[in-house]
C-alpha cells in the first residue's frame, strides 16, 4: 500500500471518529430521536475512498475502538462494545463500506448524487442491517421480527444520512472530482 | 485523546495483556451458551467483585455503564412483550456479565500494551510484501488527526456562524470531507519526504 493511500485511510478512519464526536443532532420531525454523524462517516468513508480503501478505513477505526480509544458516539469504546448487542452492526460497517464503494465504482456513468443514494441505501442501510438484526438475534434470543422493530427507531434517521452523505459526495465531486477517489 | 482508563497500579494492570485477553475469550466462549439465571447472576456478582477489588475507582468505572443499562432495559421490554421474560432475564445477566468483563480489560490495558499484544496478528502481511508496522502507523496517525479534524470542523463553525448566525449545519460535513483529503495530500508528501512507509519494512 501506498504512503498516499495509508494516510487517506488514516485521515477517513479520523473523520469517522470526528464525526461520532460531534453533539448528536435531534431531528424534530423524527420525534427527536437523537442521530449521531458516526454512521454518515462509514457511508462517506465508501462512496468516497472506494471499496477497498473505505473497508480499511472502517477496519482501522473499529480497531482502534478495540484497542481502547473511546471513539464511538457516546464516548463509548474498548472491548466491551464487542461484547454488546449492538455488535453486528459493528460488523455490517466495513463490508458496508465496502459495498457502497463497489456500487460507486460500477455506477460511473450514473450521475454522482443518484449513484450516492443507492450506495448508501445498500451499503450504508441494507448490508449493515443485514448483519445487524441477525447479531441482536444471535446476541439476545429475540425472535427476528421483534429484533427488526427494536432497531426500526434508527431507520428515519439512517435515511436522512443517506441524503446528506449523497448531497456530501456531490459537492467534493462538484469542487475536487479528483477527490472522489472511488471513481477515480 | 484518551482511552477512559482507570488509573494504575493495582494486580489487574500487573498481569500480562496477553493473558487477560485470553481470560476473556475463554469466559465469553464458556458463557455463551449458559442459560442458568442463578449462574449468571454469580457471574455478574463475581465481575462486579473484581472492580470492586480495584477500590472506589474501580467502582465509579460502572457508572460509565448506564447507556448500556438502558440497552438491557430496552432488551428486556421487547421480551417482556414477546412473553420470555425468563429468556430476557438471563440474557441481561449473559450480556452483562460479559461487557463488563470485557470493559475491565479494556480499562487496566494501556492502548500500546494492547497494540504490543495483538501485534502477531499482522505479520502475515509479510508474506504480501507490507509491513506488520504499518497498521501501528496508521493508529498513530488516527490518534493524531482525530483532533485535527475537530478543530478543523470547529474553524467551519465559526465561519458558518459568521456568514448565517446560525450555530452549526450538516453542511459543514462537505468542506471537512474534503479538507481531510486534502490535509491527507500533504501528511502523505511529508511521510515519503522522509523514507515513506516503506522504510519500515528494512528495519524489521
Amino acid at each position: 500500500m501506498s504512503d498516499r493511500s495509508l494516510v487517506q485511510v488514516a485521515f477517513y478512519a479520523a473523520l469517522i471518529a470526528a464525526l461520532g464526536l460531534l453533539p448528536p443532532i435531534a431531528i424534530p420531525f423524527l420525534g427527536g430521536v437523537p442521530i449521531t454523524a458516526q454512521s454518515l462517516g462509514v457511508m462517506l468513508a465508501g462512496i468516497m475512498l472506494g471499496p477497498v480503501r473505505g473497508a480499511l478505513a472502517v477496519l482501522l477505526f473499529l480497531f482502534l475502538v478495540a484497542l481502547g480509544a473511546p471513539l464511538l458516539a457516546g464516548g463509548r469504546g474498548g472491548l466491551a462494545v464487542f461484547a454488546s448487542p449492538s455488535v453486528g452492526f459493528l460488523i455490517g460497517w466495513p463490508v458496508g463500506a465496502f459495498v457502497a464503494g463497489l456500487i460507486m465504482q460500477k455506477t460511473r456513468q450514473l450521475n454522482v448524487l443518484i449513484a450516492a443514494v443507492i450506495a448508501a441505501v445498500v451499503g450504508g442501510i441494507g448490508v449493515i442491517y443485514g448483519f445487524g438484526i441477525p447479531g441482536l438475534v444471535a446476541m439476545t434470543d429475540l425472535t427476528f421480527d421483534k429484533a427488526a422493530m427494536g432497531t426500526a427507531v434508527y431507520l428515519p434517521g439512517d435515511f436522512v444520512k443517506v441524503i446528506i452523505a449523497a448531497v456530501v459526495a456531490q459537492t467534493v465531486a462538484r469542487g475536487l472530482p479528483q477527490a472522489l477517489l472511488s471513481r477515480a | 485523546m484518551i482511552a477512559a482508563q482507570i488509573p494504575g497500579p493495582s494486580w489487574l494492570h500487573s498481569l500480562p495483556t496477553r493473558f487477560k485477553l485470553l481470560v476473556l475469550l475463554v469466559s465469553g466462549a464458556v458463557l455463551f451458551p449458559v442459560d442458568d439465571i442463578l449462574i449468571l447472576a454469580t457471574c455478574v456478582g463475581l465481575v462486579i467483585g473484581l472492580y470492586a477489588s480495584l477500590g472506589s475507582k474501580g467502582l465509579v468505572q460502572l457508572r460509565l455503564l448506564r447507556p448500556f443499562g438502558f440497552m438491557m432495559v430496552f432488551i428486556l421490554g421487547l421480551h417482556a412483550i414477546s412473553g420470555t421474560v425468563e429468556t430476557g432475564v438471563s440474557v441481561v445477566l449473559r450480556l452483562t456479565a460479559m461487557v463488563l468483563m470485557a470493559n475491565l480489560v479494556s480499562v487496566t490495558t494501556r492502548m500500546d500494551d494492547m497494540l504490543d499484544a495483538v501485534y502477531p496478528i499482522f505479520l502475515p502481511l509479510k508474506w504480501i510484501g507490507g509491513s506488520p508496522r504499518k497498521p501501528a502507523l496508521a493508529v498513530t496517525l488516527v490518534i493524531r488527526f482525530a483532533p485535527v479534524l475537530l478543530n478543523v470542523y470547529g474553524c467551519l463553525q465559526d465561519a458558518f456562524r459568521a456568514r448565517t448566525g446560525r450555530h452549526s449545519s450538516w453542511r459543514l460535513i462537505a468542506p471537512l470531507a474534503l479538507q481531510a483529503l486534502k490535509m491527507s495530500e500533504n501528511v502523505a508528501e511529508a511521510l515519503t519526504a522522509r523514507g515513506g512507509s516503506k522504510g519500515l519494512s528494512n528495519n524489521d
